[in-house]
């Protein structure tokens, strides 16, 4: 089981053709206090890239884009009333949604963690 | 951002403390200015709490003085006061030795080009002059305004770049303060005590931007990078960054120059009429004063209000505000307000919708949001009058 990562901060977990998506530690300390996440609903599809979901710390609110194409099979519901939860655990109970994956030759497009590790040493 | 863009950022004094500090800087006002320091969150709730010490020396505080006159005592004051009435609606001519007030840079039409706070100083030898802090954002302008109206009659000093300006907000304000300034604890809200000496400028001022007592100082350069070490050492004091000032100000229901005011709003829509004392109205002799007066007479056709979002989702500024379907204004002002854990707002409403508990909807991310307008402020003020 390999995660990939983004250049915008999302992670992306495959098990199957299903990909679990969040966004990363590093992302999360960014934003600091998150008071609110809009999750994608079930059905939703998205291209890669596409806006996917919201996630509004105290100050501001922010684009989580589709890290990959696919359509959404489930939205972390927990998040609506524990938001906080993406502060605690951003890459594991934090999870936005899970994708059912449409083409996963998009995610050699993405960085390994290794990669992702010294892109962020790079900010 | 660019290097050239950052080396043309300009830096406050207390810079190398707040990078120090492990502040997360961000441009601001032309600044590199701390916009958080351990979290929005728990430096808002510490300001509520404790002491929160927040860097303003962004700010605009300037002395203004009548040049080259024979007056003395309230007959000097009152021809300052004659000059900067010119130029705002509020009765300064009426301020008390000490007392500082509220007010609003017009424009000729009766709009808004920012607020300011006036101080009457109160040694008799300092009389003729005004203590005056606009903001930082509209500095350039503010200043340039008052060197063209008052031309020579007025001596302008600013005090942006030998000085720092700072405040320190809380219930535990008064009693770490005092440690260093006794005399603060006998100040009220809204009074001041100023230093106007060529060879020495300062204030102590009881005033803030929080809800919360406190207070705001200017103190030269070395002296307030000394005295922010020593209240940085107390442990009822943290920094606080601009994410927290932002919060905080929002739960108190206090404007923000450039959002929830501007030059298309008069100070009757932006709900600001009381700083128009009864004196000025009736004399009807500040910028724009038939377009104010006339809306003061009528009621505005927009008034600035708090706004209850019903549900989670924060309302960010420019969020359009509608009622049954209808477009009927517009949130200025809108996040999450840590003390009260929930999302709140402020923005302009239709005049015959502004009533408290008046059902509206906020168009967020195209969705139709459940919210009600509410009385400001979110917090009760914690002023110490």
């Amino acid at each position: 089981m390999t995660i990939y990562y983004t250049e915008d901060h999302e992670w992306i977990r495959l098990e199957g053709d299903v990909a679990t998506v969040g966004i990363t530690k590093y992302a999360a300390e960014q934003l600091g206090d998150v008071v609110f996440v809009e999750v994608p609903e079930t059905g939703a599809d998205f291209g890669q890239g596409d806006d996917m979901a919201v996630v509004e710390s105290v100050k501001a609110a922010s684009d989580v884009y589709a890290p990959i194409a696919g359509d959404v099979v489930e939205g972390n519901e927990a998040l609506a009333d524990a938001p906080e939860t993406v502060n605690e655990d951003p890459e594991g109970s934090g999870w936005f949604c899970k994708l059912k994956v449409k083409n996963t030759a998009e995610l050699d497009k993405l960085m390994d963690a290794a990669a992702y590790q010294s892109f962020c040493e790079g900010l | 951002m660019t290097e050239t863009e950052s080396t043309t950022l300009k830096q406050t004094a207390l810079h190398a403390l707040h990078v120090g500090a492990g502040a997360r800087m961000v441009p601001f006002a032309g600044y590199d200015m701390p916009v958080q320091f351990a979290g929005v969150k728990e430096e808002h709730l510490w300001t509520r709490s404790a002491a929160g010490l927040f860097d303003v020396s962004h700010m605009g505080p300037c002395v203004l003085s009548l040049k080259a006159s024979p007056l003395t005592g309230d007959a000097a004051h009152a021809a300052i006061a004659a000059k900067i009435e010119q130029l705002v609606p509020s009765d300064i001519a009426s301020l008390k030795p000490g007392q500082a007030r509220l007010t609003v840079l017009l424009t000729p039409e009766g709009g808004i080009y920012d607020d300011l706070i006036i101080t009457r100083p109160q040694a008799d030898t300092d009389q003729g002059k005004l203590y005056v802090v606009v903001n930082g954002a509209v500095k350039e302008q503010d200043f340039a305004l008052f060197s063209d109206s008052f031309g020579e009659t007025v001596d302008l000093q600013r005090l942006d770049s030998s000085h720092v300006l700072i405040a320190l907000q809380g219930p535990e304000a008064e009693a770490v303060l005092s440690t260093h300034y006794p005399s603060a604890s006998e100040l009220k809200f809204m009074r001041s005590e100023l230093t106007l000496d060529a060879a020495h400028i300062q204030a102590v001022s009881r005033c803030g931007y929080t809800g919360e007592d406190g207070f705001e100082l200017l103190l030269p350069q070395a002296e307030g990078v000394a005295l922010c070490e020593k209240l940085l050492s107390d442990p009822r004091v943290k920094p606080i960054g601009l994410g927290a000032r932002d919060s905080l100000r929002l739960e108190a229901g206090l404007c923000l120059y450039g959002q929830d005011m501007d030059t298309t709003r008069t100070p009757v829509e932006a709900d600001l009429a009381w700083v128009i004392q009864k004196s000025r109205r009736a004399r009807a002799d500040f910028p724009g004063a038939a377009t104010i007066l006339a809306a003061l007479e009528a009621g505005p056709a927009q008034k600035r209000v708090g706004i209850q979002p019903l549900e989670r989702a924060p309302a960010r500024p420019g969020t359009v505000i509608e009622a049954e379907g209808t477009e009927i204004g517009v949130i200025t002002s809108g996040g999450f307000g840590p003390s009260v854990d929930r999302p709140i707002a402020m923005g302009y409403v239709r005049a015959d919708l502004a009533k408290p508990g008046t059902p509206i909807q906020l168009m967020i991310r195209g969705k139709a949001r459940p919210a009600e307008v509410c009385a400001l402020p979110f917090v009760d003020a914690n002023y110490k009058r």
